[in-house]
């Protein structure tokens, strides 16, 4: 593929129906509007660390997450933050692990990169490249033997690819037949590495394909399609067909993260991608379909704007951990 | 008790385990239908099927990480990993994932993975198969680290391993594998973080663990015979030290030599080494010593092999130079 040509097409497909509609575009207009806020802070050296953005790629987290129900698991990268509010985990809660908070959602333990809440079977936040995936198949693993009937979406990028664990994954699920879908955000760039830059193969669809697990790709800008080809492929693990590979062809829009001067992408290149806005598309097919007025937008702005202020005020109401408990959380308790 | 060997009584142990909790399944290379490499796992596929005896592919990063996920799944996983060299191949695994996760989701996960494999020298095996590595091990918060020496702990710390709700390392050395021991298979559990003196003396101490320790209680028989009593301190958990059992062993006898078959530089030894500086010094009739492996990868020919490891002359000498300094 190359890096924009096929991608840049219009939305299609059907009406999601209204209510619907408004919901995947709230979700996505969520995450846009809390990671323009991090960032913000991020100036403001309220956050601190590393923060990946995934502006941009919002409707990858979004559409997929749609497929999921609450009895399924989640393994995502340290690029999480729209899978996190994706998944429902509140926006407190995230923001306040991101200022180090012991009201994150990872008390202060894990920050931007390390994202956890097992109420809601979202299993991390991994900042090893690939190191999700082994996880995401032992999750898989222990569903099929307790009979849980769940199914394991594992998030990763193009650069995980690269990696053994990648492959080793694949096989394993494929050759135990177990319920993962392995969802490659495919952004086109391993930090600053392109993927003709660092794959000889760069079709990952062929790749999964070589290790037995069917695999498509999808226009990751287009919320519906990643929702329609999530749906289909979370169906066919949860049918017990064994694992499925989505490649979603997306792009960040930001740098790799805050400290990146994104030196090695073309201005060009980005603007063109910038037209395949995935909140603008999806607002301008809304429209088109007399589905979402300029009242509704506005609306939809004010009331994720107001959950965004809200966020952002838990996490400076937050308390710090006590440094008396800097111990705690290497081991669980036991009694002896 | 029941003599059996060092493997037997590990098998002995996974049988117990597996035939007790529904939520215990082995997996890892060659457990199965080769019966294990080191043939531990010797007829378990046929008792327990290959729903739980797992054989796997030779990923070892991948099928690690698996035994974590299950575990985080609500499983009891415990992950076969042939050699401590291969496990290398897992470290992401276990220092990225096993030991972090807990901390690092602010406590809202556990992860029950009791990890085997077997490490150490003296089976002409050379440098890709031979290394004593658990000292590495020992080094990472957030995991335990077992090392039996006996094969009565090879049966009781597994079955200590099954209890605990966090990551579980065991290093069963292979040169033990098929020496034989007393085994009290009514025991249960072995306690962890317990070390326990297995030859009492007043002369010095020799603190020790895994396979070294037979050759280490052999030094001591050696040096009893020329009026020497030392007393032999089994370490059994490097994580958590047991620092009271070795203090107080110091304390009686006011001399430290510490065996260890990893490598001296920045070893295990020097961890012991270094807790008895900080809070046993004044205890000190001597300095303290340390007995480990030539700095070299380990060689395969016999002699050069036994060259490169602690064995018992070495260790009784080493003893003996001690006493001899104020003599």
């Amino acid at each position: 593929m190359s890096d924009d040509g096929d991608a840049l097409k219009p939305l299609s497909g059907p009406s999601p129906g209204r209510e619907h509609a408004l919901t995947l575009l709230r979700e996505m207009l969520q995450i846009r509007r809390f990671e323009e806020k991090a960032a913000e802070l991020y100036s403001a050296g309220k956050i601190r660390g590393f923060l990946h953005l995934y502006i941009g790629e919002e409707a990858v987290a979004v559409g997929a997450m749609q497929a999921l129900g609450p009895g399924d698991n989640v393994v995502a990268t340290y690029r999480e933050h729209g899978q996190a509010l994706a998944r429902g985990i509140p926006a407190g809660a995230v923001m306040a692990e991101m200022y180090g908070k012991a009201n994150g959602c990872s008390r202060g333990r894990g920050g931007s990169m390390h994202l956890f809440d097992v109420s809601r079977r979202f299993y991390g936040g991994h900042a090893i490249v690939g190191g999700g995936l082994p996880v995401a198949v032992g999750l898989a693993l222990a569903d099929v033997l307790r009979a849980r009937g769940g199914v394991t979406v594992c998030f990763f990028g193009d650069g995980a690819v690269a990696e053994g664990v990648f492959h080793e994954s694949l096989n394993l699920a494929a050759l135990w037949c177990l319920p993962v879908l392995f969802l490659c955000e495919n952004n086109l760039y391993a930090m600053g590495t392109g993927l003709a830059r660092h794959q000889a193969q760069t079709d990952i669809v062929r790749k999964a394909e070589a290790a037995g697990v069917p695999g498509q790709a999808v226009d990751g800008m287009d919320v519906l399609a990643m929702e329609t080809a999530a749906r289909a492929l979370v169906a066919a693990v949860r049918g017990g067909q064994g694992p499925r590979l989505l490649e979603a062809r997306t792009y960040r829009f930001r740098a790799h993260s805050m400290y990146d001067p994104d030196l090695y992408r073309a201005r060009e290149e980005i603007e063109r991608w910038k037209t395949r806005d995935p909140i603008s598309l999806f607002t301008a097919v809304l429209r088109e379909q007399g589905v979402l007025a300029d009242a509704d937008l506005a609306a939809l702005e004010a009331s994720v704007g107001a959950d965004v202020a809200a966020a952002v005020a838990e996490a400076e109401a937050g308390a710090w951990e006590p440094v008396e408990d800097l111990l705690k959380d290497v081991h669980t308790p036991v009694a002896r | 008790m029941t003599k059996m060997t060092y493997r037997e009584a590990a098998r002995s142990a996974l049988r117990q385990a597996l035939r007790e909790d529904p939520r215990v399944f082995l997996m890892g290379e060659d457990v199965g239908r080769y019966g294990g490499a080191f043939a531990v796992s010797h007829g378990l596929l046929d008792e327990f099927g290959p729903e739980r005896i797992r054989d796997t592919p030779l990923s070892e990063n991948t099928f690690l990480g698996a035994g974590i996920g299950a575990a985080l799944g609500g499983l009891k996983p415990i992950v076969e990993v042939m050699t401590v060299n291969f496990s290398l191949l897992a470290l992401d695994q276990i220092v990225n994932n096993a030991a972090t996760l807990r901390h690092m989701s602010g406590g809202q996960v556990s992860v029950p993975l009791v990890v085997r494999m077997a490490t150490g020298g003296g089976r002409q095996l050379a440098a890709q198969h031979s290394h004593s590595l658990e000292g590495w091990y020992a080094h990472i918060p957030g995991i335990t680290v077992l090392t039996p020496g006996t094969a009565q702990d090879a049966r009781g710390m597994l079955l200590a391993a099954l209890r605990e709700p966090d990551p579980v390392f065991i290093f069963e050395h292979a040169y033990l594998y098929p020496i034989e021991g007393e085994v009290d298979e009514t025991a249960g559990a072995a306690e962890i973080g317990r070390a326990l003196v297995r030859r009492a003396g007043r002369d010095l101490s020799l603190i020790t663990y895994g396979g070294s320790l037979p050759k280490t209680l052999e030094a001591a028989d050696a040096l009893a015979t020329g009026g020497i009593e030392a007393e032999v301190v089994d370490l059994r958990t490097l994580r958590p030290l047991d620092s009271a059992a070795i203090l107080g062993s110091v304390a009686k006898t006011h001399r430290a030599l510490i065996v260890d078959e990893g490598w001296q530089t920045g070893s295990f030894a020097a961890e012991v080494s270094a807790r008895i500086m900080e809070r046993g010094f004044y205890d000190l009739d001597a300095p303290v010593q340390r007995v480990c492996s030539a700095e070299v990868p380990l060689p395969y020919a016999r002699h050069l092999e036994d060259a490169a490891l602690p064995q018992a002359a070495s260790i009784a000498a080493a003893a003996r130079a001690m006493l001899r300094r104020d003599g």
